[in-house]
């Protein structure tokens, strides 16, 4: 490790490491930021889950949107997988069904960063995944 | 490296290690292994969470899961269902005791929502051993902000206006001591951390220590600039080892990284910090006595004034603060005084970590708002009292301190509040008792460990708090008399008026309390030589209620001393000459026949 | 100076800034009790703890009451020493003192100079209201010194003593809360210690837990034996100080008065340790002018500065702490040790009483000369030179239980031979005596001609490190004094970093030199007292007509008759010793 000679570098290590704790922070107030729950059970990993939540997780990250990225267990939508809910802080959450890259990159820039709905959400016909 | 998805903490504070939480990480690092899973999950030993009650702690980010008393056996399970399956494990999750539904984060448990984490904010967030986890947490961007955009005197005014006051019990405004210990003038001048915490239960400046070392040394720092002093000592107890080995790694990557040592951030101010132990004398938490010590001298403190802020370490000007304080101050400088005195109460500002102790549901660390009242710790942040009983007293204060009864449950808790209410602040330790306490027995427990730990250099400590033990042991073996009450508070005013230091001046406080609030308790004592509580041995006596033993031998069996005879399936009985109130038939009878008067 | 406005039970008082309550006190006669507090004037020895809580008085404003002794006053501080509230705090402080004290005063060594005892009385305690346990210690008993710590009261004076003024660090307080107590680490017998037993810690406990070892009673038993010749002598410092005992004003020489008590009391000789004392000079300066020449010749290998050798905790002081420097002291005998050693030969072999016979007890200020006596190298065939050594202490009980009116004693002289003297030997008493006895006779013998001046104010005083260039006829000759075995550590300090520049040094391990012995009459902290004796000291030589040691006729004779040269060999064996490595 090279030593700190300034504000600046401290600052800039600051910036540095701050995402890595970032996680841990938005973890422990999830409902300030937004959550995306990515449906991880057998049917959602064989059809490709584990991508899309690498992907979200690092396309969120590289463009700095405070969020957080968990898995969660099936949602029972196996026809439509992979499925993600998403919340926005303050709205009812959503459930997209069969994301790919090209869907979950059109989520982030449409819904997440614009907040308008896109096609391809299930109509949620259960109660939400937490209660 | 590569970004993890999931974070999974562990406790390492002292408690969570005891039972077992080192190895309940090094299982998780083998099972992620296992799986493959090394490179997305992190597991980290955090300091402590303060909900020792149910250690040993896991929490799971980004999930916000908190998992308590978790075994080296449920990691499997966790890894399994959590981790692979997203499903949360249900048995491990808390119950709330009163709805006994099951709350998956700590946000939405009674023991966390009204606690305030400031001195606390890293505990059981960062892993202490990594100095990056503090930095990205804004981690010395105080000292930078401190060393290159403000003035000693614009932070020391920051202190001030704070409202920050010691936390090791004095209260003494710390602002106004780091001014003191500026304006002397000197060569040499010291920044003294006291860790020598030593209060009876109290943990919250090794808990600090464990879990956040950077932020002390952060905060040293800072006062080193404000006072004019290039060195800084932290007084730690040897007891301590996680805390002092923590800090040591601390201190190290501190230096590796340039934030301690010789023109820290590029500025020409130097720093850099050593470490003394203490051999765990209560006394040497006292200023003057941790000088002493750190000097090689007999831990025993000397005649204020001088101050050390004059006359300290080696005859240097020097400040001396405790841990907590210390915590405190980076966070102040980040976010400003107007915001920490915002929290509070009108002349104690910010929040207080108590260890809470005793007869209550949730033990545990918690920091709290000043101005929060007894009955919000007790009832809504502790859980009320243990196995429903009533509750009595709350003492806190340590040995220090007094005993505050019901009717102080709805005071606000500050510094003033409490000296006014005949206790005191102290160190923050809070210890709770239920109905089962007798309160003569309760004084004379701490004037013991007073008398353990007095120093012994002055006569009234030293003689004075040996005489009143012994009336109070006249007392609670029934010996007592009306007068020994009179003596006592006699003998309580002139320690208290003549003694050398705080220990002195404070050590009869739990007698003097306990006199004012449960003054009946003593005189049923001395007069009608019995213990409300039935606590007091020798005021106790064990019988057999004819009409309940049923003769089953049991206790015949079970008696030390062979002092209870009796035909089986006829009421035995105790014979009093023999017995010597050990407890044991009242354990073991099994139909509630032996009785205690 | 800045000065300071108080008031003091309603009086107005001015005192420099710095000043202390008890002194602006008793500035306007307000005379606060004390009890650990002691303080040495013009001698830089002070014992302030704030540890016994007795000179507690009340400030306004002040939450707690204050010690006078260590609470500096402030401007426009009001301060009451005798309000019920301290009054009643005073006396609970003395009273919890009493309940874990023996409280055996009828028997206690230090009944009527117990400074417990006076407090109490002071206050008028007349009954203790506290009892439960008391502190149970053994005894620790050493060739000189007692300690009964059960009487102790954690005073610390004997630390400050033994720590800060003498440097040894044996004494400290050990243990917690009840259980403290001054000890010795791990609570060792002193004599398994690094102890000088200098005494300094007798000499200021307030009460009778240190007390010299008592052995009066060995004494009357000899002189009681028909078979025994009992002689004695007696040590310059004693006269000076013994009156003291008997109600005389300190400073009063009583040395006619204290040979005619010794005769009566039986001594079949009363000589004089200042006859030794002379003798002393004539080896020990014989040395130094050996070594002086050698190394103005330029001789490398020779040692200096010489030390003198006459202090017996001295000698145990470098023996633990610089033996490597075991080489530099002159190895010439304590004047004690050469009377017992003359005594057992040329006198016994004069009187014609065989060794095992003759008894020589000292009369010392001393306590330390109880341990000297012992060392083995000064006996033969187990039998000591010297036989007890008691202090002046004992001397005094002695007198009162041999029914002797002392102030009315007429005065006598001592007996011959050894009981002649010089000035020289006189002034071995006080600090820089030995060294200005050295110089009377050195500078004669090394230049060849009579001193032009006798009184050397320049080695005189009471500074705990002294020195001076005394000009040997061309030869300048630098001298050091330290009394004090802290100032003594210095020296050391200095020799041992190659640094000295001291050709001879003195020194003597207690305060003021033997006058401040160990074994003097108590002097409860008063300065004065030490200052009045060596005035007396000086007095005594100025009034004798012989004060240089060479010219003592006795000596003369003592050489002729016996040793032939001072240095010679037999004056090697009987009068000059070797050192040990203690550490």
């Amino acid at each position: 490790m090279n030593k700190i000679k300034n504000l600046a570098d401290l600052k800039k290590l600051q910036s540095e490491v701050q995402s890595k704790i970032k996680l841990r922070e938005n973890g422990d107030h999830p409902e300030s930021v937004v959550q995306i729950k990515v449906s991880m059970a057998t049917c959602g990993i064989a059809s490709g889950a584990k991508e899309i939540m690498t992907y979200m997780i690092d396309e969120l990250d590289h463009q700095g949107i405070d969020s957080v990225v968990t898995q969660t267990g099936c949602m029972g939508y196996c026809y439509a997988e992979p499925t993600i809910e998403l919340t926005i802080p303050g709205q009812q959450p959503v459930v997209y069904g069969f994301v790919t890259k090209t869907k979950a990159h059109e989520i982030i820039e449409k819904h997440i960063k614009l907040n308008e709905m896109l096609d391809g959400i299930i109509p949620v016909t259960y109660l939400l995944i937490d209660n | 490296m590569a970004e993890y998805t999931m974070h999974i903490l562990v406790c390492g504070g002292t408690g969570c290690k005891a039972s077992q939480s080192e190895l309940i990480k090094s299982n998780f690092k083998t099972r992620l292994n296992e799986y493959g899973l090394s490179d997305e999950i992190q597991v980290i030993l955090t300091g402590c969470f303060g909900f020792c009650e149910k250690g040993p702690i896991v929490k799971i980010l980004p999930d916000n899961t908190f998992y308590t008393q978790v075994t080296p056996e449920d990691v499997s399970e966790i890894i399994d269902e959590h981790i692979i399956k997203g499903r949360q494990v249900e048995r491990l999750l808390y119950k709330d005791p009163e709805t006994q539904k099951t709350v998956s984060t700590a946000n939405g448990m009674d023991f966390y929502k009204k606690q305030i984490r400031i001195a606390l904010r890293n505990c059981g967030f960062i892993n202490p051993e990594n100095i990056e986890e503090y930095i990205g947490r804004d981690g010395y961007g105080a000292l930078g902000t401190c060393l290159t955009e403000k003035s000693p005197e614009d932070v020391i005014r920051i202190v001030k206006e704070s409202g920050l006051r010691g936390r090791g019990g004095g209260g003494f405004p710390t602002g106004l001591k780091w001014e003191l210990t500026r304006k002397s003038v000197s060569d040499q001048k010291y920044v003294v951390c006291n860790a020598d915490e030593g209060d009876p239960g109290a943990f919250m400046d090794r808990s600090i220590l464990e879990g956040d070392p950077h932020s002390v040394i952060e905060a040293m720092a800072i006062c080193g600039y404000c006072i004019g002093a290039d060195k800084g000592l932290v007084y730690i107890r040897a007891e301590y080892p996680l805390a002092i080995e923590r800090l040591k790694i601390a201190i190290r990557q501190a230096s590796e990284y340039g934030l301690l040592g010789d023109g820290i951030l590029g500025t020409d101010f130097n720093f850099s910090i050593e470490i003394r132990y203490g051999a765990g004398a209560f006394v040497c938490g006292e200023e003057t006595a941790l000088i002493h010590s750190m000097e090689g001298h007999r831990g025993e403190p000397s005649v204020k004034p001088p101050f050390p802020a004059e006359k300290g370490y080696n005859g240097k000007p020097t400040n001396v603060n405790n841990v907590e304080t210390f915590a405190n101050i980076p966070v102040i400088i980040n976010k400003g005084s107007a915001w920490f005195a915002s929290i509070g109460t009108e002349k104690s500002k910010g929040t207080k970590v108590f260890a809470l102790a005793g007869n209550i549901n949730n033990v545990g660390l918690i920091e709290v708002p000043m101005g929060i009242t007894l009955r919000e710790i007790i009832y809504d942040i502790g859980g009320g009292i243990k196995d429903g009983r009533e509750f009595k007293a709350v003492q806190t204060g340590g040995p220090s301190g007094g005993c505050l009864t019901k009717s102080f449950l709805d005071t606000p808790i500050d510094y003033d509040n409490l000296v006014a209410a005949g206790s005191m602040m102290g160190s923050g330790g809070m210890i709770v008792l239920d109905d089962t306490s007798c309160m003569v027995a309760i004084a004379k427990f701490y004037l013991e460990f007073t008398l353990d730990e007095s120093c012994g250099k002055c006569t009234p400590c030293r003689i004075g708090n040996k005489r009143l033990y012994e009336i109070l042991e006249k007392i609670t073996d029934g010996k007592g008399t009306k007068e020994d009450l009179s003596r006592l508070r006699m003998l309580s005013n002139v320690i208290k008026d003549t003694s050398l230091c705080g220990l002195g001046q404070t050590s009869p406080n739990p007698v003097l309390s306990t006199l004012d609030h449960f003054y009946d308790e003593y005189l049923a004592h001395v007069t009608t030589s019995s213990c409300p509580a039935g606590q007091c041995k020798a005021l106790v006596h064990y019988t057999i209620d004819a009409e309940h033993c049923t003769g089953c031998t049991l206790c015949f069996r079970n008696c030390p001393v062979g002092a209870i005879s009796g035909e089986k399936r006829s009421p035995h009985y105790i014979d009093q000459s023999l017995c010597i109130k050990c407890g044991v038939c009242f354990e073991k009878c099994k139909f509630d026949a032996v009785l205690i008067a | 100076m800045e000065m300071i406005n108080l008031t003091i039970d309603n009086k107005p008082v001015v005192v420099p800034y710095g000043t202390t309550i008890l002194k602006a006190a008793s500035g306007i006669g307000i005379d606060i009790p004390t009890l650990c507090y002691m303080k040495l004037d013009d001698m830089n020895i002070e014992n302030k703890p704030g540890g016994c809580r007795v000179c507690v008085v009340e400030v306004k404003g002040r939450r707690n009451l204050s010690p006078a002794c260590c609470t500096e006053v402030t401007e426009g501080m009001e301060v009451e020493t005798h309000t019920i509230r301290a009054v009643n705090a005073r006396r609970t402080v003395v009273e919890l003192i009493l309940s874990d004290h023996p409280a055996d005063c009828l028997i206690c060594a230090k009944s009527g100079n117990c400074d417990l005892q006076d407090m109490a009385h002071h206050l008028g305690v007349r009954k203790i209201h506290y009892e439960g346990e008391k502190s149970m210690y053994r005894e620790d008993t050493s060739p000189a010194i007692i300690r009964e710590i059960d009487k102790c009261i954690m005073c610390r004076r004997c630390e400050t003593m033994c720590n800060d003024v003498q440097t040894v660090g044996v004494l400290s307080a050990v243990n917690r809360g009840f259980h403290a107590v001054v000890a010795p680490a791990f609570e060792m017998n002193l004599d398994h210690s690094v102890c000088t037993y200098c005494g300094q810690c007798v000499a200021v406990c307030p009460t009778g837990a240190l007390t010299e070892v008592d052995e009066t009673g060995a004494v009357i038993r000899a002189l009681s034996d028909p078979t025994k010749t009992v002689i004695v002598q007696t040590a310059p410092a004693v006269r000076a100080a013994l009156g003291e005992e008997f109600g005389m004003e300190a400073g009063t020489l009583v040395t006619g008065k204290m040979v005619a008590a010794l005769r009566r009391l039986g001594f079949n000789y009363v000589f004089d340790t200042d006859f030794a004392a002379d003798l002393t000079i004539m080896e020990e300066g014989t040395e130094l002018l050996t070594r002086l020449s050698a190394f103005i010749a330029g001789d490398k290998k020779v040692k200096l500065p010489i030390l003198t050798s006459c202090c017996p905790a001295w000698v145990k002081f470098f023996e633990h702490s610089f033996p490597e420097l075991k080489d530099i002291p002159s190895t010439a005998r304590s004047p004690q040790q050469m009377f017992g050693s003359i005594a057992k030969t040329y006198f016994a072999d004069k009187i014609e009483v065989k060794r095992e016979n003759l008894v020589v007890v000292s009369i010392m200020p001393c306590v330390a000369k109880k341990y000297e006596s012992s060392r083995p190298e000064f006996s033969v065939n187990g039998n000591p030179d010297v036989d007890f050594a008691l202090t002046t202490r004992e001397l005094a009980r002695l007198i009162k239980l041999g029914n002797i009116d002392f102030k009315a004693l007429p005065n006598e002289d001592f007996d011959q031979p050894l009981g002649e003297s010089t000035g020289a030997a006189v002034i071995f008493g006080t600090t820089g005596g030995v060294i200005e006895a050295a110089v009377r006779t050195a500078y004669e013998i090394f230049t060849g001609k009579p001193l032009p001046r006798l009184d050397f104010e320049e080695l005189r005083g009471m500074d705990g490190l002294r020195k001076a260039t005394i000009d040997f006829n061309g030869t300048p000759i630098h001298i050091g004094i330290a009394h004090g075995l802290g100032n003594a550590r210095k020296l050391l300090e200095e020799i041992q970093a190659g640094k000295s520049e001291f050709h001879a040094i003195e020194i003597m391990s207690c305060p003021g030199g033997c006058i401040g012995g160990g074994g003097q009459p108590y002097h409860h902290g008063d300065a004065e007292i030490l200052k009045k004796r060596q005035r007396a000291i000086y007095s005594e030589d100025t009034n004798k007509t012989i004060r240089k040691s060479h010219e003592n006729p006795y000596i003369t004779k003592l050489y002729e008759e016996f040793l032939g040269a001072p240095n010679s060999e037999k004056s090697h064996h009987l009068l000059h010793t070797k050192y040990f490595d203690r550490s």
